[in-house]
């Protein structure tokens, strides 16, 4: 195969005339982060409500959980956008469709973006939250409930501080996914990262430069996120506590 | 009035019976010992004095308060009487004397630094107030048991639950936690105590409860029940254990 390796081509000018492809596969990038982290808030806040009610007595609660956590995490993330962005602004009043639809770029892909990921990691995360509360020693509720905390109180002084240190390994592993499956919303429209080797290999043809960026990328943003929560996750380590040996783990 | 007091209670894990009519009254300061066969229904009958679990029938009253009235304030109840578990269930993550703090200042709505005042006051009772920035993990089992009961009585109680708090340790810790409940016994406070150690039976308990099959078999005076339990089983169980 002859191939003409074009390294410079990152400091040319761009399709857009002002900025060179590197800026240009940068300002994917920051999409590719903003919108992992507003989904990661969703799905952290909205996660750790749906794992903790499933681990009450609250019958109703529960099966509702259950039923949220089967139904987003098992709908293919690609299928979700694809609801997010053309079936959920049809079926809305029409007044307010039509005003999601003319959402100028690109916040009218943006927004259904981060509430798509957002609702599927957060079954994701609802899972792990309940394993880990699940995973400690039934009498620490008991410990809580005999002091006179109530309930809402065991689950923030009690349970939640020890389930969330050891669930620190499968979330920092969800973290990843979420960041890599930003790149799911290029098919509706975003330009991240991926989005945007794309259209560099699009209009330079040099594939391998595009994709070889965009992956070099990835892995130092891996390697940051990683560490970082490694960090994070040492900082709050509790002295002298062996923990429960392994939660169910992440993963596909 | 009784500080404790169970008629006819009964309960049931679905359609197996776990507690089978059980009456009994604990008065101030004195000391119950509660033994029994596994499975007989001891924890069982500890937990639902301070309706850690629902129970079906009968009536219990701690300090003259139903514990099943729908209107009785269950938390403000349950920081009144003390629990102190097999497996000593203090915070992981908390330290020492955040452990001893944490009742207090959530439910009984003290300063930090009362809290932490009385909360030392107690530790420094049972010889741990060196350990106070510690964590649980860091202590070994019997001084984790002795800062259980510390937490315990941080909260002023009126009362003790105690479930087997010396079955989980190693043989040679087993004397210090007990050396600090005969303590609280002969200062008055009044417990429950499910154990299976009969020397501490012997020298604090007032009365002593056999179970058996969720049925309190026998409910007699140290002196009766050590001397010549009534029925077979009380009997056997009594010749296996002083035996071992
Ligand atoms: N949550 C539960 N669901 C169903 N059955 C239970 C439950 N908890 C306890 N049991 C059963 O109730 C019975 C009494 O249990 P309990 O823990 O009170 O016994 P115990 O006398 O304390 O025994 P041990 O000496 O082993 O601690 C046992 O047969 C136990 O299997
Ligand atoms: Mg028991």
């Amino acid at each position: 195969m002859k191939y003409n390796w074009n390294w410079g081509i990152l400091w040319q000018t761009s399709i857009d005339g002002q900025n060179t492809w590197i800026m240009m596969l940068i300002h994917g990038l920051g999409w590719t982060l903003f919108a992992a982290l507003c989904a990661g808030v969703i799905a952290l806040l909205l996660g750790s409500v749906i794992g903790v009610v499933r681990t009450t007595d609250h019958k109703w609660l529960v099966r509702l959980g259950n039923a949220y956590v089967e139904l987003f995490r098992n709908i293919p993330l690609l299928v979700q956008l694809f609801l997010w962005f053309f079936v959920i602004p049809e079926l809305l009043p029409k007044a307010f469709g039509s005003a999601i639809k003319q959402m100028p770029p690109p916040w009218g892909s943006f927004v259904p973006a981060v509430i798509g990921l957002g609702l599927f990691t957060a079954a994701r995360v609802a899972e792990q939250v309940r394993a880990g509360i699940q995973s400690l020693p039934r009498g620490q509720r008991m410990a809580g409930t005999a002091l006179g905390l109530t309930q809402a109180q065991t689950y923030r002084h009690v349970l939640l501080p020890m389930a969330f240190r050891i669930i620190m390994p499968p979330l920092t592993s969800e973290t990843m996914n979420l960041i890599k499956n930003t790149s799911v919303a290029l098919t509706i429209g975003l330009v991240e990262l991926t989005a945007a080797a794309r259209s560099m290999q699009e209009f330079t043809f040099q594939v391998f430069e595009a994709f070889t960026a965009a992956t070099v990328i990835y892995i130092i943003v891996n390697l940051v996120v990683v560490n970082l929560l490694r960090w994070l996750e040492k900082s709050v380590a509790v002295p002298g506590f062996i923990g429960p040996a392994a939660v169910g783990g992440g993963g596909h | 009035m009784a500080m404790i007091e169970l008629k006819d209670v009964s309960k049931w894990y679905g359609s197996f019976q776990v507690l089978n009519g059980c009456t009994t009254s604990v008065e101030k300061g004195e000391v119950i010992v509660v033994c029994g066969p596994s499975g007989s229904g001891k924890s069982t009958l500890i937990k639902v004095v301070n309706a850690l679990e629902p129970f079906q029938k009968g009536t219990i009253h701690v300090d003259g308060i139903s514990v099943s009235d729908p209107k009785t304030d269950l938390p403000k109840l349950r920081s009144r009487v003390g629990m102190v578990f097999q497996h000593f269930e203090l915070f992981p993550h908390l330290t020492i004397t955040e452990n001893l703090t944490l009742g207090q200042i959530k439910v009984l709505k003290r300063s930090e630094e009362e809290a932490k005042t009385r909360g030392l006051k107690y530790l420094d009772r049972v010889g741990l107030i060196e350990q106070k920035d510690k964590f649980p993990g860091q202590l070994s089992g019997g001084q984790q048991q002795r800062v259980a009961i510390a937490r315990a009585l941080s909260m002023d109680p009126i009362c003790m639950l105690f479930d087997e708090p010396t079955s989980a340790l190693d043989p040679e810790m087993i004397n210090e936690v007990l050396d600090v409940m005969v303590g609280l016994a002969k200062e008055g406070m009044t417990m429950m105590v499910v154990t299976h150690e009969m020397g501490f039976a012997r020298k604090v308990a007032n009365r002593v409860i056999f179970m058996d099959r969720g049925q309190i078999v026998e409910d007699a005076s140290k002196d009766d029940f050590f001397g010549k339990p009534r029925s077979e089983r009380a009997q056997q169980f009594l010749a296996k254990i002083l035996h071992n």
